[in-house]
């Protein structure tokens, strides 16, 4: 196999001030997964999408069906790449509404196979499960391909806790970033496929047996 | 070129007064409508198919055949007759009737219905959705085309030895548009079988649009109906008119924002900008729809709609009545003058209905000769 050319990084953050404890734990984590491609020899370019910024537009395609032209071009950039690093505070035992808005006006198949890295944030460490009983099942629904590690940093792992060797945030953050910046350099480099360019013959469709599911 | 009236049948209140039509008005209003698109000089009145509230119009050809005894020249169509959930043979009987009483002044529009338990209630399931498309469609095109039918599918019962009746006016189907917002494979039926492709493109950004049409020209010229800029294409359109901009924003705006459709998202001037949407003067829905041949190519058949979220039938009217007097006119000539060489200016018509015209212009040439 050729060397793996550049690989693109989206990055969704679902925090709501700003600066937020969600976006630092992104950029963290953006970080660290450059990094690690860095060291493979890998070119990687990360786009951040703040969803504060398309809040509006989010509760438009939801009611009009279509995205405006901005939010499309988040859309895109999500489908586009090669790896995603999704980020949300926790509310209320689970991801933010906005953050599933966002997930919800995707396709359907639009992250599946695609190499992923889940991580929350939120006051205090009760919450950490949050990650495998809310966010995981999310994307594995949508048959993304998420990595084992994900990265929880509550209010405390800002400080000492989050610097503790054994199992402390950076060290969580590394090691998920590790496993994303791995995915992303397996999997071949594809371009989504476009229905309109390459439509299914009608010979094939009429003979169709199996329902979508 | 064809203009023409598409509705949806909405029962929704009017917003400005809370006040909300019976049935029977409502639906006396599309009778209303459709008259009165024949008065002003339209060409077709199609009629939305559903069967839920808050819409009344679930037998299309009943409404049809109605407005067939009461008009001469109209074209009755639909927009769309479900062809997930309804009985393909019952289409073929139902339209074929129609088109026998209107002496074939019918054509109709496929679509699948957005509405998830509309479904079920018919014994259906959407996912099986554009299956049934497929599936249905195949089987209502050879009931008008095979006087004897033997066929076996996945979604109906067996037929052996069946003969739809009556047969198609003059053994001549009606026309038919395949009608589709997103989905791809419509455009693929439509090319597959060199029928018309209709987008109701008021609900979308035109960048979609012109992949759907764009989509269905290519695939028409693979099929080999005919060069990709012939296919035959129907757009939607949304307008109100006053003579004044300003007054026609501020009186359509607490119906879009209101509209079951529409209220609750986008602002009004979003909507505008991001679809097909035109609120304005009658110079700015002509330079609007003008402005629809250049993302989709020249086009056969345009549709406004007109009676919908709760607008008093007196508007409804007086939009027509712009739309007839100063709308259309000018559309017609503007896009005949721009049209393509060999672009046919229409979808086409059945034979009873060339006849008639035919008659009619010799009849007017006569009437001058002896004047």
């Amino acid at each position: 196999m050729s060397a793996p050319a550049g690989r693109s990084l989206v990055v969704v953050s679902a925090g709501l001030n700003n600066p937020s404890s969600t976006r630092l734990l992104a950029d963290r984590l953006s970080a660290a997964v450059d990094r690690h491609l860095r060291d493979a020899g890998i070119d990687a370019g990360a786009e951040v999408i703040e969803l504060r910024n398309h809040a509006q537009d989010l509760t438009n395609n939801l009611l009009t069906g279509f995205p405006s032209p901005r939010l499309q071009a988040a859309i895109d950039a999500v489908l586009a790449a090669d790896g995603l690093i999704a980020v949300t505070p926790i509310f209320s035992a689970s991801y933010s509404g906005l953050f599933k808005m966002f997930f919800d006006v995707l396709d359907r198949d639009g992250l599946a196979g695609k190499p992923s890295l889940i991580a929350a944030t939120g006051g205090t460490p009760r919450h950490s499960l949050a990650i495998d009983h809310a966010l995981r099942p999310l994307f594995a629904y949508l048959n993304a391909a998420v990595v084992a590690t994900g990265v929880y940093a509550a209010a405390e792992d800002w400080g000492r806790a989050g610097l503790d060797a054994d199992g402390s945030l950076v060290e969580r953050i590394d090691r998920a970033a590790g496993e994303l910046a791995t995915a992303m350099i397996t999997r071949p480099h594809e371009a989504p496929s476009d229905p309109f360019e390459t439509p299914v013959p009608f010979e094939q469709l009429l003979g169709s047996t199996t329902a979508p599911d | 070129m064809q203009f023409g009236i598409f509705t949806v049948g909405d029962l929704t209140a009017d917003p400005t007064t809370g006040q909300t039509l019976s049935e029977e008005d409502r639906i006396k209003v599309m009778v209303t409508v459709a008259l009165k698109a024949e008065e002003i000089g339209l060409d077709v009145f199609a009629t939305g198919e559903h069967h839920n509230p808050p819409f009344v119009p679930s037998s299309p050809t009943t409404m049809l055949g109605f407005i067939a005894a009461r008009t001469q020249r109209l074209m009755l169509s639909t927009a769309t007759t479900l062809i997930t959930t309804n009985d393909p043979v019952k289409i073929a009987e139902d339209y074929a009737m129609l088109q026998h009483l209107a002496e074939g002044r019918v054509d109709l529009m496929m679509g699948r219905g957005n509405m998830g338990p509309v479904y079920p209630w018919f014994g259906q399931d959407i996912r099986n959705g554009i299956a049934l498309a497929y599936e249905n469609y195949a089987l209502l095109h050879r009931l008008w085309r095979e006087d004897v039918v033997d066929w076996s599918g996945r979604f109906r019962t067996p037929l052996t030895g069946f003969t739809s009746t009556p047969r198609p006016l003059d053994g001549v189907p009606p026309f038919v548009w395949h009608g589709s917002i997103r989905s791809p494979e419509i455009a693929e039926q439509a090319a597959f079988y060199g029928d018309g492709f209709f987008h109701n493109n008021i609900f979308w950004p035109k960048e979609h649009v012109q992949r759907m049409v764009d989509l269905y020209r290519r695939r028409f010229e693979h099929y080999g109906h005919g060069p990709a800029n012939q296919a035959i294409v129907g757009l939607g359109g949304h307008v109100f008119m006053r003579a004044n901009s300003q007054d026609a924003i501020r009186e359509f705006r607490p119906y879009f924002d209101h509209a079951p459709v529409y209220g609750g998202g986008p602002s009004l001037e979003e909507y505008m900008e991001q679809t097909p949407m035109t609120i304005g003067s009658p110079q700015e829905v002509i330079d609007r729809t003008l402005s629809f041949r250049e993302i989709v190519g020249d086009y056969q058949r345009q549709l406004f709609l007109a009676d919908h979220a709760g607008l008093p039938l007196k508007t409804v009217l007086e939009q027509m009545d712009m739309l007839g007097e100063l709308v259309v006119p000018v559309l017609r000539k503007e896009f005949a003058a721009m049209r393509s060489e060999g672009v046919p200016d229409g979808p086409p018509l059945h034979p009873r209905v060339t006849a008639a015209e035919t008659a009619k212009s010799t009849e007017q040439v006569a009437a001058v000769a002896v004047a």
